[in-house]
């Protein structure tokens, strides 16, 4: 049966080359078309992948998951491992927990889609037909955008906007600082992975400088002049850091125009900066297969349908997390989860035939300014006009000058969120 | 390396039979959570200190949406999140979580 059922979108069988001997090809070619369950691929095991598959196959779709990574790396809370705060293994997950979901977890990078054919080309020369494909693949950082700054740089200069060996790389050069020494971070202009990522980590850059490296400087260069949680964040510089970190925005010339990864300096149109320690965090745009998949416009970055992310470029695939254009709704693990729960039931209901309900969404991000002083902003979103747009009324950040209970409160929250949000991703 | 990653995918493909049958029935639409609903549980959990919505009374979940909205109830982060749901909205979140189980 295995061996003579075509997929309902009416495609040829799947083509197992070289690496899979026969046995295991009969085996793969039949779950994707057992009895009448539609076949869902999700690529990328992130927040948004991971959560989308998970939701899924507890919905009755037969998914094959398709990760790159043999483990995971959670970027939320990396900060703290940066500053020397918490161990790289906390944002460790191992994917044990999908394969016990009930869906396929195929451990491969994808390297081709085509929409027509409705097939994911796997790196080994394995093709996967679905009914529905979801992208999840997170986001490339863009290494032609500040001259100098390749992907050779990243030894001199790590970015860790992708959690892994780049974070502790970071944490350890900073641990290693000599006394007096001068760090410089970078932050790019919108849009790009978690808002008040950047600024979360000059935070907590400052705390390891002011408490471990006596009279060293953090220069913070910033592509633009507002951010996330900006008034929060500047209470608590000016009462926390006042003499550690300096804050250059946009239209004081903190734009970094070009890197020179050999010599440790950071260039602005104003200024040079020689750095003990330098962190980039470059512009990005979504994640290679997105691109490839022809899901991505011009930004780099892909526009959805705020009802069910599916491209609007390319009928069949849905993209979700940092890579999809969600409108007033921010790239984070939060609204990568929450989308990822919107698409799978959106997915559940169009193969079923059914009209997919009109969704409402949540954001929150916590940061960490210090240890035990956390902040928030939080969002509700619904369709309009074609995006993802705030709902009025709604949202908003923590107080200004709240008292340091309810700091500490919300540093005991976010630590909360970032266990339940991990175990509803990955198990 | 390349090797130890090719016998990880002939494992996953091995058990894939295993994993993939029975497909059960997709749920019906009237189960379907209800706008907002799935956005709840990034932060509500079994075991988390913002417990779980599973099972609780409706009248509790919809009262405790409305004291947040208003701000009579003092809050962190619920009275920003309750805002973005009217009355009807939160009632049918809250029936919802009170049809799944037990806490
Ligand atoms: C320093 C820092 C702090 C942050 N803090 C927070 C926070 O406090 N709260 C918050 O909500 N968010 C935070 N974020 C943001 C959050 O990490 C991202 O928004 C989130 O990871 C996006 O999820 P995603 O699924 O889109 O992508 P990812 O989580 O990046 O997952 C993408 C996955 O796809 C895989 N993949 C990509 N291409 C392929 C391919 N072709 N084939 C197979 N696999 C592929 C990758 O290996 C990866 O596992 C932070 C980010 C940073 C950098
Ligand atoms: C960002 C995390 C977060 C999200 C998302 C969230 N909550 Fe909450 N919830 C909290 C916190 C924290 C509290 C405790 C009150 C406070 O400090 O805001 C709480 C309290 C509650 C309570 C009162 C619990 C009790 O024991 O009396 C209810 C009911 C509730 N939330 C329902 C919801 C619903 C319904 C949603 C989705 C629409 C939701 N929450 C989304 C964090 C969250």
């Amino acid at each position: 049966m295995c061996a003579t059922l075509s997929g309902p979108a009416g495609t040829p069988a799947p083509t197992r080359r070289a690496l899979i001997g026969g046995a295991a090809a009969t085996v793969l070619a039949c779950p994707a078309r057992a009895g009448t369950a539609p076949r869902v691929v999700v690529v990328g095991a992130g927040f948004g992948g991971a959560t989308a598959a998970r939701y899924l196959a507890r919905g009755g779709a037969a998914v094959s998951l398709v990760e790159a990574s043999p483990t995971y790396v959670a970027c939320p809370f990396s900060n703290e491992v940066v500053a020397g705060l918490r161990g790289i293994e906390a944002q460790t997950f191992g994917y044990d927990g999908l394969g016990r979901a009930g869906l396929t977890l195929l451990p491969a990078t994808a390297s081709a889609v085509d929409p027509d054919a409705r097939r994911v080309s796997l790196a080994d020369g394995a093709s996967l037909p679905y009914d529905r494909l979801i992208l999840s693949p997170g986001i490339d950082l863009r290494f032609d955008a500040v001259p100098g700054y390749d992907a050779q740089a990243v030894t001199a200069m790590p970015h860790a906007w992708k959690a892994g060996a780049q974070t502790v790389l970071l944490a350890r050069q900073l641990a290693a600082l000599p006394e007096g020494g001068t760090v410089v971070l970078s932050a790019p202009a919108n849009p790009y992975r978690c808002p008040p990522g950047p600024y979360e980590r000059a935070s907590l850059i400052a705390h390891f400088l002011k408490t471990r490296k006596p009279r060293a400087k953090l220069i913070l260069l910033d592509a633009k002049d507002t951010f996330s949680k900006q008034k929060l964040f500047e209470e608590a510089w000016a009462t926390l850091y006042p003499d550690v970190l300096e804050h250059v925005p946009l239209s004081s010339g903190g734009q970094v125009t070009a890197v020179d990864p050999a010599a440790m300096v950071v260039r602005t149109d104003f200024a040079e900066y020689k750095a003990d320690v330098a962190c980039i965090i470059p512009p990005q745009r979504a994640g290679r297969i997105a691109v490839l998949a022809g899901c991505a416009d011009r930004s780099g970055w892909c526009p959805i349908d705020p009802v069910t992310f599916e491209s609007q470029r390319v009928a069949g695939i849905h993209v979700i997390g940092d890579a999809a254009v969600a409108g007033a709704m921010p790239k984070s693990a939060f609204s990568a989860n929450a989308q990822g729960k919107v698409c799978a039931q959106a997915v559940l209901d169009l193969l079923a035939g059914r009209a997919p309900q009109t969704p409402k969404l949540i954001n929150t991000c916590y940061s960490l300014v210090a240890p035990g002083y956390g902040i928030s902003i939080a969002g509700v979103f619904h369709p309009a006009n074609g995006l993802l747009a705030d709902v009025p009324g709604a949202g908003g950040t923590s107080p200004l000058g709240a008292p340091a209970a309810q700091r500490a409160q919300e540093a005991a929250q976010g630590e909360d969120w970032y266990r339940t949000i991990t175990r509803d991703a990955f198990g | 390396m390349i090797r130890a990653r090719r016998a990880r995918l002939a494992a996953a493909l091995a058990v894939l039979g295993a994993n993939a049958a029975p497909a059960a029935e997709p749920p019906p639409a009237e189960i379907r959570p209800p706008a907002g609903a799935a956005s709840c549980t990034g932060c509500h959990a079994a075991g988390a200190a913002m417990g779980a919505l599973d099972g609780r009374p409706e009248s509790e979940i919809a009262g405790a949406l409305a004291a947040f909205r208003s701000g009579e109830r003092p809050a962190t982060i619920m009275n920003r999140i309750a805002r973005g749901f009217d009355e009807a909205e939160s009632r049918a979140i809250a029936a919802w979580f009170a049809g799944r189980g037990t806490p």
